[in-house]
This record gives structure tokens, sequence and C-alpha cells, in this order.
């Protein structure tokens, strides 16, 4: 299997990245489709929500329905305008731990607390081990780790591990909370490695792309950018005409229900 | 980054008590002829800063009482290397204390001096190396980073060196101390202005377009996620003003080089008594304290690009 998946990786551009001995062959990770993500946060609450009583919790509240609530969460959705008005475009961005596969964060822990699991690629904290140091929050240029300020061990996104492996709930159950709270199908989850799945297919044909190249931490998390949607009643965009003959009418334009319907 | 003052203490603390070590060593291995009281009474300055040191390290743990999990990863982290390295280091320096209670000792005056260099350069070495090692944190990965470490340490070592010999009466002592901290104290304030002027001109290599992938030229953010501030907003962002900083930089100036290499100066030419490199260890602490400050406030952490507005 190895060797099938070297072979497939082998045509694709991860054969210019030196993948080390020791790299899992799976790699569990999400991908953040920005198209249809609506900024509703039902993914930062239901994340919060299942892990403040899962394995990683509880998240520490602080103050939560006073003046000046803060706390402890894994996911955080934010909100970037760019362009210039009128011509703006409001895009809204979840934002959780990446899962790299070169993860900085976990070679400078001192304690070995940080750690990258062997078998799927999920990048955890034994919180036993923890000794609140912090020096892995600084080492993580994404800003996705975040203290525990009652518990004063680090905490960060586990892609529920508590949930993705719990055999007694159903198939459809197995995935992290935040996927599963998505009403708009904007969070996908899979194994990045496997060239069919899901997460594969879409990072291929949507043009994945990763946070902070520049740094080479080789994020799992990959990002599906925003698309230009057809408008009922206008032309739809040039990029989705038919390439063969680009002056064609676009059959259905607004009309075409695939066009907002979720992919899944 | 937020400077934790617990590892501002520290590293200024333990630094002064290695500067402290190394210039005591170099006195002996150039045989500088020192009463074996004020070299153990040097040596005993130096051990209760080092712990001084280790226990405000302590302050900035989350769980003080698992650190000695903390030396595991040494094949990987600095920081796991400076926890070996600094108790290993402070039992070198309490050997040293206790084997030169004898005058003529040999280990008191060839290997432990030599031993104790090696150890205090490796530890500069591992303090330093947890900043530089932060490839994404600019202002701090670069080899002056180091270098500061160290000038900045063997600076304050040798300026509390001068003052301990000339509550002494050491006059020998003096005579070296004082020369070696009036050129490190001075090289130390070249090397640190040339890490404030590369700094200064640093065009960060993560933008808000490479953090987010989002092309527009123009792109800002509108929320960050929440509306009252999470670790992100209080670890990384020190809300100091720019005239603050710009103050704290004149203390540092002032205070941890100009006045010190004054005084020290003075007493070299005569013209100040010796007793003025007291006062200069005086003026020299809290300038310390400042700079080192600074050398956190500085740092801007590329994970700030995602947390610039409260809504």
């Amino acid at each position: 299997m190895i060797a099938a998946l070297k072979a497939l990786f082998g045509r694709g551009e991860a054969a210019a990245v030196a993948v080390p001995a020791d790299a899992p062959v799976r790699q569990l990770a999400l991908v953040i489709d920005l198209n249809v993500c609506v900024g509703c946060h039902a993914c930062v609450t239901s994340c919060k929500e299942w892990n403040t009583g899962g394995a990683a919790g509880p998240l520490f509240d602080d103050n939560p329905y006073g003046a000046n609530p803060t706390g402890t969460f894994f996911n955080r959705v934010q909100t970037y305008e760019a362009g210039v008005f009128p011509n703006t475009e409001t895009i809204h961005f979840p934002k959780s731990c990446l899962h790299c596969e070169d993860p900085p964060c976990v070679p400078v822990c001192p304690t070995g607390a940080s750690y990258k699991r062997k078998s799927d690629g999920i990048v955890l904290v034994d919180y036993d081990k923890c000794i609140g140091c912090k020096y892995c929050a600084w080492a993580c240029p994404y800003g996705a780790r975040e203290i525990d300020e009652a518990r004063q061990v680090m905490t960060k996104c586990t892609l529920c591990v508590d949930r993705i492996e719990d055999a007694t709930l159903s198939a459809e159950d197995r995935k992290p909370a935040c996927v599963k709270a998505c009403p708009t199908g904007a969070r996908l989850f899979g194994d990045v490695k496997d060239p069919d799945s899901e997460v594969s297919r879409a990072i291929r044909e949507r043009g994945g792309y990763s946070l902070m190249p520049e740094w080479q931490t080789r994020p799992a998390n990959q990002y599906l950018p925003r698309r230009i949607t057809a408008v009922a009643g206008s032309p739809k965009h040039a990029d989705e005409r038919d390439e063969a003959n680009p002056r064609a009418p676009v059959a259905g334009a607004g009309a075409d229900p695939a066009s907002i319907a979720p992919r899944r | 980054m937020n400077p934790a003052f617990s590892v501002v203490v520290f590293t200024t603390a333990a630094g002064a008590g290695q500067g402290l070590v190394v210039a005591l060593a170099i006195a002996l291995l150039t045989g500088v002829p020192m009463a074996p009281s004020f070299v153990r009474a040097g040596l005993l300055v130096a051990i209760v800063l080092l712990v001084v040191g280790l226990a405000s390290s302590f302050l900035h743990l989350g769980r003080p009482l698992r650190a000695w999990r903390a030396a595991a990863m040494w094949r990987t982290s600095w920081l796991s290397r400076e926890v070996i390295v600094l108790p290993a280091f402070i039992a070198l320096i309490a050997l040293w204390w206790l084997s030169a209670r004898e005058p003529g000792s040999p280990p008191a005056r060839l290997a432990l001096p030599i031993a104790a260099i090696a150890g205090a350069a490796l530890l500069w070495y591992c303090t330093a190396m947890i900043y530089a090692c932060l490839r994404f944190i600019e202002e701090w990965a670069q080899p002056l980073t180091v270098v500061n470490f160290i000038l900045l340490g063997l600076s304050s070592g040798s300026v509390l060196a001068s003052a301990l010999a000339a509550l002494a009466g050491e006059n020998r002592a003096l005579a070296l101390a004082a020369p070696l901290a009036l050129v490190v104290t001075l090289i130390a304030w070249v090397s640190r202005t040339a890490a404030w002027r590369r700094n200064a001109d640093l065009r960060h290599r993560s933008t808000l377009q490479s953090a987010t992938g989002i092309a527009s030229a123009r792109l800002a953010q509108t929320s960050m996620g929440m509306s009252a501030g999470s670790f992100n907003t209080r670890e990384f962002f020190h809300r100091a003003s720019a005239v603050a900083l710009r103050r704290i930089k004149g203390i540092a100036i002032v205070f941890a080089f100009a006045l010190p290499a004054l005084l020290v100066a003075g007493v070299i030419v005569g013209a100040l008594p010796a007793l003025a490199c007291v006062a200069a260890l005086i003026v020299q602490a809290p300038g310390l304290i400042a700079d080192r400050w600074l050398f956190f406030a500085q740092a801007k952490h590329p994970q700030n690009l995602y947390y610039q507005v409260v809504s």
C-alpha cells in the first residue's frame, strides 16, 4: 500500500517535496470551503460543546455571561473584507489547527507532550505531560494553540479524536463536531494522503491551498478559494463558461440548483 | 510578543551570573592574584543569580511541579537542552565554590574555570537558540540574537565583577574586570544597535494575504472571531504604545550601556573612586531589564496577522 501511495504521489506535485521516511501513511485533515462558509459560527460552538465534555475538556470559560467573556476554543471563525468599495467581498474564514505535516510546534516541546500521531498524522497534546510553558504556541505561526487558563495546559484542535474512532457511534457520526455542525457543508474531513478521498478530490479539483506556505510547515488542512457565483438573470462568470464555446449562453444560469446546493 | 516578566528576569539574572563566572575564570586563568574568599564570594553571588533565574523560570510554567519532564526532549528542543544545562552549570559552579576553599588546589585554578567558561557559553547558546530557532519570528531568527545574549551577559557579569572587586578592595581583580566591563559593554551596545537597525528594516515574509490565501491587494480583517480577547491576544500583543517603546529603548541605551560604560571608564582613568563600579551595577540592572523586555516586545509573531480587529 505504501508503494502504491508513493507511486501515486510520484505523479503529483508532492514528488517535489521530500517526504520523511517516518511520515504518516494516513493524514487526516479538514478542507475548508471558503466559497460556502457563511460565518455562522456553528462549527465554533459545536466544537466547544463537544470538546468541553469530551476527552479534551473541560475547556475553560471565564466570565461567560459577563462583559468580557473569554475562554479556550479550538476553532474560530474570522471575517475579512477584500477589495475596494463598492467592489468588496466578505470572506468568512474558519481557523483551527492545520495539523501540519512538518509541525514546528512538536520538536520544540521540552517534555514530548506535543506529538504528531503516527497512525493518522493528527497533532495532539498529552495533557498529563504538558508543563504549560507555552513554547509550542510561540512556535506555531498560525496561533492555533490556546492555553487553558484553568488547567494550565496547552490545548488545540484534536480533530475530535474521541469521535472519529468511537465505534459506538454510527459511521455517519464519526466525524469532527465542526464538520457535523456546518449547515453549508463548508467543512470536509478525510485522509488527504488517499488520492480518492473526498478531501483529496476537493483539493485537486478546486485549487486547495495552504496558509503561510512561506514557512514550509506543510499544513494538512487546506482551504478552497472563493469562486464567483452566478447571480440569477446575469451571465455566468468567465471561468464557468463552456470553454469550447465561450460565447455560448450558459444553460439555466442562476436557476441551476447544483450551483448552490452543498456538494455532498 | 507580550514579554513575560518571569522570562525577562530569568534570562537577565542568569546571564549576569554566567558573565560573573566567566570574568572570575578569566582572572584566575590569567594569573590575577585574588583572595580565595573573594573568589568564593563571587561564585556564591553567581550561584544566587542562577538560582534566582531558575526559580523565576518556574514562575513561567503553568504546571511547575511537572518541570522535571522538560529534560526529556533534548534531541529536538533547545528549551529542553537549556533545562539540562542550567542545573548542570549551577552544579559545576557549586563544585568550583567547594574546591576553591584551598587556594592552591589545581582543579580550582585550571580545570574548573575552563569548564565554567565552556558551560557558560553552552548555556548562553541554548538560551539564545530557544528564540533564534523560531524561523518565523524574524526579529529573533538571526545570529545577532545569540551574539547579544552572550555580550549582554558578559557585560553585566563583568560590571558585577568590577563592583564586587571594588567592594572587596581587590585592586588587581578590578584592574582586569573594569577594562573588560568597559570593552564588552561598548561592543554589546554596538551589537544591540545593529540588531535594532536590522529589525527596524525588516520586511516580514508573512502578510495578511499569505496568512489567508486571499489574493486581493486590499484585504482587511473585520472580525477576529471573538469580542473579548483570547490567549492569542494576551500572549502575543504587548499593548505598549510606540512612544512607550521608544522611551524603554532610551532607558535601555542610557542605563544598560552609556552610564555603566561612563562610570567604569571614570574608574579606569582614575577620575572616579573604585566604588563607582557599584553605581554602574545599580544603574545597569534596570537598563538590562528594559533591554530584555524590548527584545520580547519587538518580536512580531505572524499569528498577530489573524488578530487585528475586534467585533
